[in-house]
């Protein structure tokens, strides 16, 4: 592990963030969206777990953490499917260019 | 170059050129699919990092679970996505290239002038025993253990409210 | 086995707790869901504590051994950066817990049972009641309610009783005062004709803001111990490392005159218990309390609150019993303070003991005597119980522990019984006035008479219970534990001991007197005539209870006493409860050797309070307005009458003046002075207020500022108005550019 420098994995960490605001940002598909989030968190967890193994590796709050950062992934990928079921039912789309519904 | 490194630069050049696979393919069901070949990338990571629960966790519910879920979704709205066309907002791409391109920058600046204190530790052998007791110990982290049971709960019992069909009961 | 008794105990107050939610939540609708788990829940706690009690008592180093389990419950300061210490909240049951496990939860199910009759459960709904007063004929409107406030009152005690810090037991007290205040105030709009009479929602106030008082002050308490030794757990204080917390207490000077810390806080939490348990001067809410339905009197008086007092001080006797380490001080401001029976017994008597034998034995005396002249058949009650509570502090304060503890648990069950006894006869007059339509006070003792025949059941188990109470030799619970109390009192404090015995004559004389004012001679209304025996459900915790109020006696025969101490010994139960609840404490407490005099005394008083009884009142109430016949004593008799006057008392001295004071006050300060100065302001802006208007407000503010900033709020809306496309990922792109601005702002700003 002495081998692999703390910042190789922030890197790999802030180019997986950034490829996950893109898609968010840039995708039609309201799934693909999710995608991108679910790519931005798995960033997240890489900088936790990494931090944890360099900085505080005796401990284990870095862990708890990145498991309550999954299971918050799994609750939001589950109840952000059932959005986007749910709007596809009334809309027939799941494009999220479409969907206007944030507005006065 | 050692093994490990070679590995990390294996890994790491996978899982980029997966989740940029993710973010530009056509076809929706593709980008689903290789979701999957970047978490498992970072499941790599994980055993990297001496995390081995972590990347077994991975691969159970990111790749079992979320994943899984996202291609049945795909799989449900199928019909108006057709794969013909681009999945991608034509005036979005500049404001989100240059969005996430200037974040990468920053963060990689931030990174660069932060030192660390690092801890040349190594993880104890039991760490996972005792990520356990810990985790169901009120001293430590029951709360939160308790609290993400409340959060899934809540997000079972949303999902079904939400997505239930109301015009058939 | 030990881990599955840890559970059962962290169990015990559960049931309760969960019905009265049940109730309130979901089954209110439904009169016999509700009592049905009120009634479920609570036999699940005579249940699991029974099984605790009889799993433990056969310990043999039961007491040494205990069943203690605690949890974190809320961190309190921060010992290092990442360890805080926590304050622990658990429960234990000890062999004083024990004991309190044994009789509570059967009392109260005995209550609850009998509450299904005496709320008229089984007879339709009368459509001249309202909810807030009591029913005519038909069921209780808030029948429901009553048994959810029933159930949560049990939960308090039940809490009180296993838990094993101050902290958690002080929770359980106060969950007991807002039930006691719900419950006295139960029929909150009920109103009497007698505007001096008392209605139950001033009964309630009354009640609550008392024990207020009290609690607060031993709040102090509480918190001066924690402040003192960092913990509020019984064992470590008083147990732990052979009571070496106890022993710096003791050591360890107040900042009140020379008083030990041990005493002083042992003085501000016997405040509370004064207010709790209604010793003298704060036993005025007590016979108010009357106002609430019988069944919540025979919960305040016998199973819950009032004990709950006493067991509290039992709890945290060591504190009274340490002796005074620091000399000289302790003992002089003792005596500065006028305290009688310490300066009599002249040995051992700690002051904070002192007081609290001095209060006791006082209020027993005092509130004997006031129970003479009660009219009403409740009344006699409540003020028989505060005496036998002041009976249990003198007993404490002396050093009693264990005669205090039996005649609490011989207390609780013969005086629900007479409570329950009462609550029957009521009914039963209540039932007769249908019949005869008199306009009397069902509860006027002057207006029964003769109900031997019409409810036998009722008549011979009030008549055990009055036994009981009266300390009938030999046979009634009430005389063993009485007598242990006076041979206590002998041996350490012969003042408190003719105090006391006093007190016991004018009990077993009031008590003939109110039998015999109910039941015998003829009756003397229409409505006692026609009166008849109770429902099911209230005379079977009558029988329970009244089998209760005799055996329970036996459970502590001593040794040396003349034939019964044999006979107890050859069947191994001499002692029993003595060497089961001694063993609560350190030292286990000494055996006080048999002395003739107290028993004579005992004997004699008991038995010449009935006969006095009986000579006086046998022939004395042929009409319903005759005099009585105490009443040639004249003015004492007015006195007693009306309780010494103490609660004119209290209104004179207390109400009345913030009354005046406010009355008074009021005119001058807030008329003239607040309300003055008010005007005067109110005219000088107003004047202010129009130059401003003319001169700035009007060509400045709004034709400029106002008009001319919502014009261009409106224009900027117009113009931006295209960004709210309603589009998830436009709003994105805005937000992420503004947080990337922002972060570097902050980001520079720190690197910087």
């Amino acid at each position: 592990m002495t081998d692999i420098p703390l910042d190789w994995y922030l890197w790999l960490s802030a180019a997986l963030f950034c490829i996950g605001v893109y898609g968010v940002l840039a995708r039609k598909n309201a799934v693909a969206i999710l995608m991108g989030v679910e790519l931005m968190l798995n960033a997240v967890i890489v900088n936790l777990v990494a931090f944890w193994r360099y900085l505080t590796p005796t401990g284990s709050a870095g862990m708890v953490w990145a498991l309550v950062v999954l299971a918050v992934a799994a609750a939001e990928a589950a109840v952000g499917l059932a959005l986007i079921i749910s709007i596809y039912r009334r809309r027939q789309s799941v494009v999220a260019e479409e969907v206007n519904m944030m507005k006065f | 170059m050692t093994f490990p490194q070679l590995i990390f630069w294996v890994t790491a050049a996978v899982i980029l050129a997966s989740a940029l696979q993710v973010v530009t393919t056509r076809n929706i069901v593709h980008a689903a699919l290789w979701l999957i070949v970047t978490f498992f990338g970072v499941a790599v990571l994980f055993v990297l990092l001496d995390a081995g629960f972590l990347a077994a966790v991975q691969v159970v519910v990111y790749i079992g679970a979320i994943a899984i879920l996202i291609i049945f979704a795909v799989m449900l709205t199928r019909r108006v996505m057709q794969d013909t066309g681009s999945q991608t907002n034509r005036h979005l791409i500049a404001p989100a290239v240059l969005i996430g391109g200037v974040l990468f920058v920053a963060l990689l600046f931030v990174f660069s002038r932060t030192r660390w204190p690092l801890s040349s530790a190594a993880v104890p052998p039991d760490s996972l025993q005792i990520l356990g007791l810990e985790l169901t110990s009120p001293d430590f982290y029951m709360t939160a253990l308790v609290t993400v049971g409340v959060l899934l709960a809540a997000a079972m019992v949303g999902s079904i409210a939400i997505a239930r069909d109301e015009e058939k009961d | 086995m030990q881990l599955d008794l840890q559970t059962l105990t962290w169990l015990i107050p559960v049931p309760p707790l969960l019905a009265f939610f049940l109730i309130v939540l979901f089954t209110n609708r439904s009169k016999g869901l509700s009592h049905t788990v009120a009634l479920l829940a609570i036999f699940a706690s005579l249940a699991l504590s029974w099984t605790v009690l009889f799993s433990v008592i056969v310990w043999p180093a039961f007491g040494k051994q205990v069943i203690a389990s605690a949890v974190p419950w809320f961190p309190v300061g921060i010992a290092g950066l990442t360890e805080t210490t926590a304050f622990q909240m658990g429960v234990l049951v000890d062999p004083l817990t024990a004991v309190m496990l044994f009789f509570v939860p059967l009392t109260c199910a005995m209550i609850f049972l009998y509450s299904v009759g005496y709320q008229n459960w089984g007879k339709p709904r009368d459509p001249r009641d309202v909810p807030g007063k009591p029913p005519h004929y038909g069921i209780e409107p808030l029948y429901s309610r009553f048994f959810a406030y029933l159930s949560l009152f049990a939960f308090g005690m039940l809490l009180l009783c296993v838990a094993d810090n101050l902290l958690l037991l002080f929770i359980g007290w106060e969950i007991m005062g807002l039930c006691s205040y719900l419950l006295i105030g139960f029929w909150f709009a009920r109103e009497y004709d007698d505007p001096k009479k008392i209605t139950p929602r001033q009964a309630a106030v009354k009640a609550f803001m008392t024990t207020r008082i009290a609690d607060v002050i031993m709040l102090l308490g509480v918190a001066y111990l924690y402040w003192e030794t960092g913990t509020l757990n019984f064992r470590e204080i008083f147990y732990a490392q052979d009571g070496a917390l106890l022993k710096l207490l003791a050591e360890t000077p107040s900042f009140v005159g020379g008083l030990a810390a041990a005493h002083l806080i042992g003085i501000l939490l016997l405040v509370g218990t004064i207010g709790k348990s209604a010793q003298f001067p704060l036993h005025t809410w007590l016979p108010d309390a009357m106002e609430g339905p019988t069944p919540v009197s025979a919960m305040i008086h016998a199973a819950a609150m009032v004990s709950a007092g006493v067991y509290a001080m039992i709890r945290v006797f060591p504190l009274f019993d340490v002796p005074a380490a620091l000399g000289g001080a302790g003992e002089h401001a003792a005596r500065a303070l006028g305290l009688a029976a310490e300066a009599a017994a002249g040995h051992g008597l700690s002051p904070a003991g002192a007081t609290m034998a001095t209060v006791g034995a006082f209020t027993a005396l005092f509130a004997a005597t006031i129970a003479v002249a009660q009219n009403d058949v409740k009344k006699v009650l409540a003020y028989s119980t505060v005496s036998q509570l002041g009976f249990m502090l003198a007993a404490l304060g002396i050093g009693g522990y264990i005669a205090a503890t039996f005649h609490l648990m011989t207390h609780a069950f013969f005086k629900a019984l007479l409570f329950l006894g009462s609550g029957s006869i009521i009914h039963g007059v209540e039932h007769g006035l249908h019949h005869s339509h008199e306009k009397i006070d069902p509860q006027d003792m002057r207006f029964m008479g003769g109900l031997r025949t019409k409810m036998p059941i009722t008549f011979w188990t009030f008549v055990i219970g009055g036994m009981a109470l009266a300390g009938l030799p030999f046979v009634t619970a009430g005389f063993w534990s009485k007598d242990e109390i006076l041979l206590d009192a002998w041996t350490h404090a012969p003042v408190v001991f003719y105090t006391l015995a006093a007190a016991a004559l004018l009990t077993a004389f009031y008590t003939t007197r109110q039998i015999l004012m109910v039941f015998f001679g003829r009756p003397r209304t229409e409505a006692a005539a026609h009166a008849h025996e109770s429902h099911w459900t209230m005379t079977v915790p009558l029988v329970v209870l009244s089998v209760l109020a005799v055996t329970a006696g036996w459970l502590n025969i001593p040794s040396d006493f003349p034939v019964f101490g044999a006979l107890a010994q050859s069947l191994g139960g001499d002692f029993f409860f003595k060497n089961i609840v001694g063993k609560s404490l350190l030292e286990k407490p000494e055996a006080i050797p048999f002395h003739p005099i107290p028993l004579a005394t005992s004997i004699a008083v008991a038995l010449g309070g009935i006969a006095l009884g009986w000579l006086v009142y046998r022939n004395a109430y042929a009409k319903a307005d005759s005099p009585d016949p105490l009443a040639r004593l004249g003015g004492l008799y007015r006195w007693l009458q009306n309780k010494y006057y103490i609660d004119e008392f209290y209104d004179s001295a207390f109400v009345q003046p913030t009354l005046a004071l406010a009355r008074n006050v009021f005119p001058f300060i807030d008329r003239g002075i607040i309300d003055g100065l008010l005007h005067l302001i109110g005219r000088v802006s107003l004047g202010l207020g129009e130059i401003i208007k003319d001169y700035f407000d009007v060509p400045l503010v709004n034709r400029t500022l106002s008009d001319g900033s919502g014009e261009l709020v409106k224009g900027a809306g117009r113009e931006l108005r295209v960004i709210q496309t309603g589009r998830v990922q436009q709003y994105l792109v805005i937000s992420m550019a503004i947080i990337m601005v922002v972060g570097a702002y902050v980001f520079l700003m720190a690197v910087r």
